[in-house]
């Protein structure tokens, strides 16, 4: 177990006058970030000692992955906000900003695989890089508290911060020079291409400075789209299955095991074939608009089934209950295509915007027009009832 | 993959400009290059609207209406009366 020792006097800071580094006070270290698994001892410095972080991810790291990316309580992976260290960093090694998101300390530290280092982690709340920095939590004023929380200015003999390119939409990198003196320098987008940034004097190659959105990007993301949408989903398609029993003379279970059955399974297609299929055929679906891309699924996935004959209807109202799906299941894939602009990595607040402004009204009322023909299909159709 | 581009609202005042390059450095998109000194909007039509090239712009010469391209962020603003917001529930992988 290791033994904390009392923090120091600050040094070069005399009591009682402040100056622009040292205002605030640094902050002990707590046992927990030291008992952490990925945790490695301690380092001393002249302002206390820092945790140091292993480089190699172990197996409890992977699996806390695996639940980060699949959205089961995907907060609980945040790491404790400060300074860290990776193997033996001294006052001339660089000091690497990241955001207390498990995933994106886990892929810094091992980036830093071999090399000497300190890791600044700011209070994003848990949240990635990219978007804290969007919401302005990955920031200027969050940045200069932990450098002078951390006594940094004491720690390192240079005036460097390197932070990860998507941090940029939260941070002023004039305001953080002018408000302590440290200069931000802008790295990589992807942690992994850090020790080529290091290696070429912090330069990064037009080709790191880009987000990429490829099919592999694309396709983690999956379990997540799939999570989030399901149970509004799965609540919709219990309704169907519900009311499906529903006809002009009462109520039929027969009804429940047919109609409703094959009404919750299309639903359900139409909802995992925009979740799975929208990701990963993106660029190949026609169309800017994400909506425009997700109805032109849901319609090729309709004639699929139509043509398989998954979708004939078996009771209810042939025609009506046809209708009906060739209305919802395009509205639904194309609602699901286009809450992925939440994901991509080129959208903007504009074109979602303009986007929304058309797409929104239709899939009402395509959605609507959809329920009220199932409905009346229920209650229009023949075949055997109670 | 390109999204729609008519609609982007960023701007560029080359006659601020001091030449710093870091518009260049920071967009993810290649939207500026430096040509003579100087940034150039050379494809504002990939423009994203992140504001991470306004935001280190010290003179100010970029201004850009920025916020998350994400449709579930819009809706939640449209039926709270909010600015659009972004829970961020799917996490970029993109991020480091
Ligand atoms: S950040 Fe501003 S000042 Fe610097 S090059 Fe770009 S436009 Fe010019
Ligand atoms: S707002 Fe973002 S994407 Fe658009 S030009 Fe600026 S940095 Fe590039």
């Amino acid at each position: 177990m290791v033994t904390i020792r009392k923090k120091e006097p600050a040094e070069g800071c005399t009591p009682g006058v402040p100056c622009a580094c040292n205002q605030a006070k640094v902050e002990p270290r707590t046992l927990g970030q030291i008992s952490a698994p990925w945790s490695d001892g301690v380092l001393s410095t002249a302002v206390g000692d820092v945790p140091r972080a292993r480089t190699e991810l172990r197996c409890s790291d992977r699996l806390g992955t695996l639940k980060a990316r699949s959205a089961i309580g995907r907060m609980h992976y945040s790491i404790l906000p400060g300074l860290y260290a990776v193997g033996n960093p001294t006052a001339e090694s660089p000091v690497v900003v990241t955001a207390n998101y498990k995933l994106s300390f886990d892929h810094l530290r091992k980036a830093l695989t071999g090399r000497n280092a300190w890791v600044l982690v700011l209070d994003t709340k848990g949240i990635n890089v990219w978007c804290a920095a969007g919401k302005g939590t990955f920031g200027t004023e969050e940045l200069v508290r932990r450098v002078q929380v951390a006594g940094l200015d004491r720690i390192v003999s240079h005036r460097k911060l390197i932070l990860p390119q998507l941090g940029a939409p939260g941070v002023a990198a004039h305001t953080v020079r002018h408000q302590c003196g440290f200069r931000v320098v802008y790295g990589p987008v992807r942690a992994k291409d850090l020790p080529a940034f290091l290696d070429a004097g912090l330069k990064a190659e037009p080709a790191m400075r880009a987000v990429r959105f490829a099919l592999k990007d694309r396709a983690v993301l999956i379990p997540v789209e799939v999570v989030m949408g399901a149970k509004y989903v799965l609540l919709t398609a219990a309704a169907l299955l519900l009311f499906s029993g529903l006809n002009a003379h009462g109520y039929a279970l027969e009804r429940v095991r047919t109609t409703g059955i094959q009404s919750a399974a299309l639903v359900l297609s139409a909802f995992l074939g925009g979740a799975i299929l929208g990701p990963l055929l993106l660029p190949l679906l026609p169309g800017r608009a994400f909506s425009l891309k997700g109805a032109i699924l849901g319609l090729l996935l309709f004639a699929v089934l139509m043509l398989s004959g998954m979708a004939t209807t078996l009771t209810a109202h042939p025609l009506l209950h046809t209708a009906c799906w060739a209305l919802v299941m395009p509205t639904i894939s194309s609602f699901t295509v286009m809450n992925f602009t939440g994901t991509s990595t080129f959208t903007s607040l504009s074109g979602v915007l303009r986007e929304m402004r058309f797409a929104l009204p239709l899939q009402i009322g395509a959605a609507a027009l959809g329920l009220g023909l199932w409905v009346t299909g229920l209650f229009l159709s023949g075949g055997p009832v109670l | 993959m390109r999204y729609l581009e008519d609609v982007i609202t960023l701007e560029f005042d080359a006659a601020k400009c001091n030449g710093c390059g870091l518009c260049v450095l920071v967009c993810p998109h290649a939207v500026f290059a430096m040509a003579e000194k100087r940034a150039a909007l050379v494809d504002r039509g990939a423009c994203m609207e992140c504001g991470a090239c306004s935001k280190n712009c010290e003179p100010g010469a970029i201004q850009v209406r920025s916020g998350v391209g994400c449709a579930a962020g819009v809706l939640v603003g449209w039926l709270t009366g909010s600015e659009p917001t972004c829970d961020c529930a799917g996490n970029s992988s993109s991020c480091c």
